[in-house]
């Protein structure tokens, strides 16, 4: 059965209801247990838990420090390129913007690597927009040719892919592949993506399936919060990963947490997520499920990120451009969306330590991903 | 004295390396804590880098390095792990730790076995990190493994000897040492597990999350050795109840 298929059993509006109507009681027993189940989870992202934050708070920290220790994975994107076929509403690549386009040349990728590596980063993340002709599993060879002798750990966020090409990327010594369903209200999904490959909602659900039958090591999930009813997205997505370890089960998880950032000809929020919501839903996700990881990103205030590293968060950016070319190319080109954090990795790494934790730089060897196949 | 390959360790209390705030904390807690073994994730070290390289908190003479190879998936990878541990740290010495399932981290038998049998052949002395499944300890000392690394309870979970019944049997059976690994939460724990006979410990989890990593470190190295003492000095049986009189055989002075 794929996700598909289980995900055709649930109602949205049904699954909306059942969380609106989680009791006090229900998030009492959520937190009192030792292992949660998904009705657990509906309890703690449910309006009932709120109240019980600082609680939930509590646990989330020390169940995060038990797995993972005073340690946080740093990361950084390296967009390749802002070409795009698709429409969505929220995006500042989107077709229908008229922005320059710019796809990174080979030249221009090696001196992103080097402006990268300089500043101490070894985990890396390539995005792109959805332009199969330009930037396909062609252009993904090369530039993985060129970044994966120079780092432990590549991630990548572009256009979903088939089965056959993400086993050619891992190949490639590709680790791991981020694909955020947006939302999983299927109306609303098309209203936000009208036009390009993206509107096809079947095939980016199954996603996740075609990465986990190609045997990659890590697979991240997410919604972008704005679009729907952000509880009742965190179900579908838990849903989705709770499915996800029991079949592929070698595969290692991770969620993000995008928010609706302004941007370019930008779309305002149809449901505001609050900061104490965010909270909330990061230790849902931590006391839910003690071993995924949790990555928060720079579109996060400084403020926030400072408080939630030790709330459940695993892996964070810094220094981040969401521009192709962006650290040494172009510096001054149009960015996906805004950053808010702004602060150099010497200032996240001197937070870090100030509040106890140690930034990790790398935990991966290449070794692992280019033998696995 | 403990002894496995060709090293002699007064210590019985073995060490991880991961989930410590800083470096020069957990340099401080692996000295107070008397460990001579500590082990190290290849995925965590980068032999590139001068800064904040975790084996430049290792440097020691207190400390053997045992790399792991946590993060392979099979047999192959694991193989292939060991020969750039040896070469990347210099010494053949190997923690042989293959857990394809991210989630708990539970070994996988068969590429343990399979990867020990040929690692041996190529000279490495292998520590495995495996389930306490006394049959496979069997296997894998025929395989020519140094040690036995049988777990107490899921790694990193803090829950103590789950396993208390099997890991018995793996000490009266084994003819190599056997070091308990993973799931010790407690210094209680770490007693007891040298009480029953297990030749050491090995903990990480327990030490680098505490609220005071350097004192729990010294909590532990007391704990290992209060438990060696009482196994050595041979624990008295506990019993339920009072045996007064003899209420079955009695009759026979009455004859």
């Amino acid at each position: 059965m794929s996700f598909l298929e289980v995900f055709k059993t649930y109602r949205w509006d049904q699954v909306k209801n059942d969380i609106h109507r989680k009791t006090f009681e229900d998030v009492e027993r959520a937190l009192y247990k030792s292992h949660r189940n998904l009705q657990d989870f509906m309890a703690l992202i449910s309006p009932a838990a709120a109240p019980y934050l600082e609680q939930m708070a509590q646990q989330s920290h020390q169940l995060t420090q038990k797995r993972f220790g005073k340690t946080i994975q740093m990361y950084i994107p390296m967009y390749l390129s802002n070409e795009c076929q698709n429409i969505c509403t929220y995006c500042g690549f989107s077709l229908d913007n008229k922005i320059p386009r710019r796809t990174l040349s080979e030249k221009e990728i090696l001196s992103e690597i080097g402006h990268i590596k300089g500043m101490g980063y070894d985990h890396i993340l390539l995005v792109t927009g959805e332009a199969n002709k330009t930037v396909g599993v062609d252009y993904f060879k090369k530039a993985l040719k060129l970044i994966t002798p120079e780092f432990s750990h590549v991630a990548l966020e572009v256009q979903p892919l088939d089965q056959h090409e993400y086993e050619a990327l891992i190949d490639h010594g590709l680790n791991t592949v981020l694909v955020y369903q947006e939302t999983y209200h299927e109306e609303d999904y098309k209203k936000h993506h009208p036009k390009g490959k993206k509107s096809n909602f079947n095939y980016r659900i199954e996603t996740p399936d075609r990465l986990g039958k190609a045997g990659i090591h890590k697979i991240g999930l997410g919604v972008l919060f704005g679009l729907e009813d952000w509880r009742t997205d965190s179900f579908f997505t838990a849903l989705h990963l709770q499915y996800l370890e029991k079949k592929y089960w070698q595969t290692k998880y991770s969620i993000s947490f995008p928010r609706l950032r302004p941007h370019t000809g930008g779309l305002t929020p149809k449901v505001e997520m609050t900061d104490r919501e965010l909270v909330q839903l990061i230790c849902a996700y931590r006391i839910f499920n003690e071993e995924v990881e949790l990555s928060l990103s720079t579109r996060e205030s400084h403020k926030f990120r400072d408080n939630v590293i030790k709330l459940g968060i695993t892996s964070m950016s810094a220094g981040s451009k969401t521009n192709p070319g962006g650290y040494a190319n172009a510096p001054d080109s149009l960015e996906q969306f805004e950053i808010d954090d702004q602060r150099s990795p010497a200032e996240i790494t001197a937070m870090l330590r100030r509040q106890g934790y140690e930034p990790v730089w790398k935990d991966w060897d290449k070794v692992f991903t280019v033998l696995s196949f | 004295m403990l002894k496995i390959g060709d090293k002699i360790f007064s210590s019985r209390l073995f060490t991880g390396t991961g989930k410590f705030s800083n470096g020069a904390i957990m340099k401080e807690a692996l000295l107070k804590s008397g460990s001579e073994l500590v082990t190290v994730a290849l995925k965590r070290v980068d032999p590139g880098s001068t800064e904040d390289n975790i084996l430049s908190y290792l440097n020691d003479a207190q400390f053997n390095l045992l790399p792991n190879t946590s993060g392979v998936r099979n047999a192959k990878e694991a193989i292939f792990a060991a020969e750039l541990a040896r070469e990347a740290l210099e010494t053949n010495w190997l923690k042989l730790e293959i857990h394809p399932d991210p989630k708990y981290l539970l070994p996988d038998p068969v590429e343990t076995l399979k990867a020990a049998e040929e690692l041996a052949k190529k000279g490495f002395v292998i520590l495995p990190y495996i389930h306490a499944d006394p049959v496979l300890c069997k296997r894998l000392e025929e395989a020519g493994v140094a040690a036995v690394m049988p777990l107490g309870s899921p790694i990193g979970s803090n829950k103590g000897l789950k396993t208390l019944d099997f890991l018995e049997i793996i000490i009266e059976q084994s003819q190599v040492p056997v070091i308990v690994d993973a799931g010790i939460g407690a210094p209680s724990d770490a007693a007891k597990a040298m009480e029953i006979g297990a030749d050491a410990v090995l903990v990480n989890t327990a030490i680098a999350v505490s609220e005071n990593p350097v004192a729990m470190a010294e909590a532990f190295r007391m704990a290992v050795k209060a438990g060696r003492m009482a196994f050595e000095a041979k624990l008295a049986k506990p019993f339920d109840h009072a045996t007064a009189s003899s209420p079955l055989t009695s009759f026979i002075d009455e004859l």
